[in-house]
């Protein structure tokens, strides 16, 4: 949840001598799509796998084999069009992609270069200064190639082909976006819509979700673009932002000394916080993109777009408006809570279990509270909470019903971690019921006031701070069980 | 009784299920006389004892239900062989071995046959005259020092010679076709998707298509019946209702309609050739076809077309073999040192030079002048034969516009060597069955074939065409076992 709307400006500018510059960025994002086996074999995808125990004897390219479109791969891809309100193209084209490299047994990768499967989209982002519109300008289906491994054996460099093959989507964004804090809303909210939807599970620290990030700046105001630079193979949201910032930085800094910017391919240094060159536009590779004979062209019938249209769940745009119609939250709280699904699923199924006499307020904050806190604290997904859904429903309900107060809540929350228990049950095993029999509370006040007769004289001659000496005492001697708003009404009356 | 390696497949079948002869018996006839033919150099890869155990097997457990029951069975060194190495007639997979099955190769085991070795053929099917193999020249039993055509060479050699009773080739650009038509023997291209190509080294993807190489049309009527089906596992394999080809083969062809196009007449082709078509036509007249004019206009852009097309997708296709996986590699200091050394000792010279061709031809820049508007030209072609076949069932054609001619005569004159295919490859271009069957001699007495090609899927048609007319025509090669010891 970090970062959303925390902040209440998300642009960004370069200042440099009087010039102000934005930057123009587009992005290329692959994302591996969620699939049992391969997209042109049936080998597993599974990820951590001993090296090259998932490889067929297509994923390897061995003489003789061809591919075979894997259709559930064709269904996953086509789903991320429809919720990326994308074209959806009846006929797509397979190509080559031809180069040499150790990790690419066939010599070629299978793409989709002049007819991808999916056309024109957008997403929408949610940003402090309100919502806006990336435009999405196609997706392709592709094969990922192996991986190459440079530091086991000193002299040789391995290969592991168990990627070989693997389904990749590759998005291509219009350069639509302006800034880091853009880009970083853009990604979440693509792999958002992906979880929602089952084709991607946006994993990035497994790689399932890489971007190539096109940068070029241009005076603000300007409508031309400037030359642009690609940086490759970008796989977390914080170094795409790092990347951003310095190459930015680095195209105003040659504009300003009056250089020109090669249009060039070049990679993003982690450690050294730097991009560096990789290849000019003049040793760009010749990929000799052909459609690939051995695949036919792949024919969508506006059937089975549709069929899959009605398999499409709800997504973020259209749950978070629902939230805001049938839940009364604020457009804040909602952007929060489906901007993952598990989150939403979560908090969902804590409004089914409060049943009717549910507080929507009250599970908005227990969620985004003390929840989110202790996700963060153990650095676990939601879809581990140590709590349940159903138990935290019947702890809100207790708050709800005067049973317990929301402070011993608190108490009870902590209990609750260890193995997911009852509440109700923690209430009576520790004989923590809220004191809301008015009589027993009055005696108890009554007390008080006996005790304390000048205290209450002070406090009736005008020293109303000593109002909260009564409560606290009431509190202390109900064994902090009493009902604070009765404690409250009764005071007053007696006092 | 005649030798058992002179029998076509269909008496081999009989005796076989007769009982009056033994697979082990019909497997020794040919692994003695291929033993004897070493000099033809058909063969890259011997299975000759393994054969023969699995003959013996089959003896004594055997199944007269299947369609090749216990027949040993020679095939072109570009099917992919469980265990056994499978060349393409190339240094680069000189050390391959598979770990599985073509399909084509797989439906004939499956139907009894049982694999004799592996035939030699020009490197990656480039070649009308299997010289450009990497394991030597395939001599032509008809004569000393002549081709046997290509690339399926080592295959036409084979069957003319006696060494296999039929055997199974590629055809890519007339592969099968002109060196049945150099060896007087009977080849024949199905349409494209008749024959899985999963398992089969690949030349150009979408020209490729294997086929039944024989002695006669019937025998190749039922290899065509074995190795004919549809498989998943190759996405161009096309599910249509096959025929019983070889039951289904029939000499009654009275009225079909036969057309002779008159782009075939090509400048410079020799006069025996021209009146081996009229003769061709004469005794498709007698078999009662109604013999009909016709044009296909884009036809002499087929060659330039194929020679776009075929090298774009074999310098794609042959990528996979850089010396990382498997095959030749040869040791160098770097991975692109690596592979340009594995590859320029791996190939040869005319893949090395087709190779070129196809990189240029998709390079940026020069796609749309060439491979695109060779697509669009093949496009055409195709169009030429749909609109021919308004009017007829099948077309007749002469095979090449020559006989086989010597080793080394045409090696070092690429473009000369290309002419061979300029019949065969329009037929490929449009993805039709075409059979070439032997028609007579020129004035050497080396064999001439004429070519039939019919509508997609219409195999039969073709068959029973050549059916008839190869009982008219009544060819025998004569053979005089020259190279015997």
């Amino acid at each position: 949840m970090d970062g959303i709307m925390s902040k209440n400006n998300s642009k960004y500018l370069i200042e440099r001598n009087n010039n102000v510059y934005e930057v123009v960025i587009g992005l290329e994002v692959h994302a591996q799509v969620t699939s049992n086996s391969k997209l042109f074999s049936s080998s597993s995808t599974k990820f951590g796998a001993e090296p090259n125990t998932q490889v067929s004897l297509v994923d390897a390219a061995f003489p003789g084999m061809l591919p075979v479109i894997n259709e559930y791969c064709v269904k996953q891809a086509i789903k991320t069009g429809i919720g990326l309100k994308a074209k959806i193209n009846n006929k797509s084209v397979f190509d080559r992609k031809n180069y040499f490299y150790a990790d690419l047994p066939q010599g070629y990768q299978i793409s989709q270069y002049k007819y991808p499967i999916v056309g024109e989209g957008n997403v929408i982002l949610d940003m402090p200064e309100g919502q806006k519109q990336v435009g999405i300008e196609r997706l392709h289906l592709e094969q990922d190639a192996g991986k190459s491994i440079h530091d086991v054996d000193p002299s040789n460099t391995l290969v592991d082909l168990n990627r070989s093959g693997v389904a990749l989507m590759e998005i291509v964004s219009k350069p639509d976006l302006r800034s880091p804090d853009e880009v970083n809303a853009y990604i979440k909210k693509l792999r958002s819509i992906m979880r929602y939807l089952g084709t991607c599970d946006g994993n990035m620290q497994e790689g399932s979700l890489r971007a190539d990030v096109n940068v070029s700046v241009r005076i603000k105001g300007s409508t031309d673009l400037g030359t642009r630079c690609e940086i490759k193979n970008v796989n977390s949201i914080k170094f795409m932002q790092m990347a951003i910032i310095y190459e930015a930085n680095r195209q105003v800094d040659l504009i300003e000394e009056g250089d020109e910017i090669d249009q060039e391919t070049r990679l993003f240094d982690t450690k050294k916080n730097e991009t560096r060159s990789m290849r000019s536009k003049e040793d760009a590779h010749d990929y000799r993109y052909f459609p690939d004979p051995d695949l036919l062209p792949l024919e969508i019938t506006d059937e089975f777009i549709d069929q899959l249209k009605s398999e499409i769940p709800e997504l973020p745009d259209d749950k978070k408006k629902r939230f805001i119609d049938e839940f009364k939250i604020s457009p804040y709280e909602a952007t929060i809570l489906v901007s993952d699904i598990d989150t939403a699923k979560y908090f969902e199924e804590v409004v089914a279990k409060m049943g009717k006499n549910r507080d929507m307020k009250l599970a908005v904050n227990w969620i985004t509270g003390e929840l989110f806190a202790v996700l963060n604290n153990k650095n676990i997904e939601i879809a581990q909470s140590p709590i349940s859904a159903k138990n935290l429903a019947k702890l809100i309900n207790l708050i709800k019903n005067g049973t317990i107060s929301g402070k011993i809540a608190k108490t009870i929350f902590e209990l609750m971690l260890d193995g997911d228990i009852d509440p109700q049950i923690i209430v009576e095993e520790k004989g923590l019921k809220q004191q809301s029999d008015p009589k027993a509370l009055e005696a108890l006040i009554d007390k008080i006031i006996n005790d304390n007769r000048e205290k209450a004289i002070e406090y009736k001659q005008g020293k109303e701070k000593l109002f909260g000496f009564f409560v606290g005492q009431a509190m202390k001697a109900s064994g902090g069980k009493a009902n604070p708003q009765l404690i409250n009404e009764i005071l007053k009356k007696k006092l | 009784m005649t030798e058992i390696t002179s029998l076509s497949l269909f008496e081999l079948i009989k005796n076989i299920k007769g009982k009056k002869i033994s697979s082990n018996e019909i497997a020794k006839s040919f692994v003695d006389r291929s033993e004897k033919s070493k000099k033809l150099n058909t063969y890259v890869t011997e299975n000759f004892e393994n054969c023969l155990k699995l003959s013996k097997e089959f003896d004594n457990n055997p199944n007269f239900d299947l369609k090749l029951p216990g027949i040993p069975i020679a095939v072109k060194d570009l099917f992919c062989t469980n265990e056994l190495r499978t060349t393409a007639g190339s240094n680069i997979l000189n050390n391959f071995v598979p770990t599985y099955e073509s399909t084509v190769t797989q439906n004939i085991w499956n139907e009894g046959g049982i694999l004799l070795g592996k035939l030699n053929c020009d490197e990656f099917a480039m070649g009308s005259s299997n010289e450009t193999s990497f394991f030597g020249n395939v001599q032509n039993p008809i004569a000393k020092d002549l081709v046997p055509g290509g690339s399926s060479g080592g295959s036409s050699s084979a069957v003319a010679a006696n060494l296999t009773p039929v055997t199974i080739g590629t055809d890519t650009g007339g592969s099968i076709r002109q060196p049945a038509s150099f060896t007087g023997t009977v080849g024949l291209k199905p349409t494209y998707g008749s024959c899985s190509r999963y398992g089969i080294v690949a030349f150009a993807s979408s020209l490729d298509q294997a086929g039944p190489m024989s002695k006669d049309v019937k025998d190749s009527s039922i290899l065509l019946e074995v190795i004919s089906s549809f498989d998943k596992k190759d996405s161009t394999s096309i599910d249509f209702k096959r025929n019983n080809y070889s039951s289904e083969l029939t000499r009654n062809i009275k009225g079909i309609k036969i057309g002779i196009p008159k782009e075939y007449r090509v400048d410079g082709m020799p006069d025996e050739i021209e009146s081996l078509w009229k003769k061709g036509i004469e005794y498709a007249k007698d078999c009662g076809a109604e013999i009909i004019d016709i044009s296909l206009p884009h036809t002499s852009y087929a060659l330039p077309t194929y020679y776009i097309v075929a090298p774009a997708e074999a310098s794609s296709n042959l990528a996979r073999y850089d010396g990382v996986k498997y095959g030749l590699r040869s040791s160098g200091e770097s991975l692109i040192d690596m592979y340009e050394k594995t590859r320029s000792e791996g190939f040869g010279e005319e893949v090395k030079r087709r190779i070129m061709i196809g990189t240029y031809v998709l390079s940026s820049g020069y796609y749309d002048a060439y491979y695109l508007k060779a697509q669009k030209v093949r496009q055409l072609i195709k169009q030429d034969f749909d609109q021919a076949y308004n009017k007829v069932d099948a077309i007749l054609t002469p095979s090449t516009p020559s006989s086989a001619f010597k080793i080394g005569e045409k090696s070092n004159d690429p473009v000369s060597m290309y002419l061979n295919d300029i019949f065969t490859v329009p037929v490929n271009l449009a993805g039709l069955p075409g059979i070439s069957i032997p028609a007579g001699t020129d004035k050497n007495n080396y064999p001439l074939g004429l070519q039939i090609i019919g509508k997609p899927f219409d195999e039969q048609t073709v068959l029973n065409i050549a059916y008839s007319m190869e009982e008219k025509i009544n060819y025998k090669n004569n053979i005089t076992d020259w190279w015997m010891e």
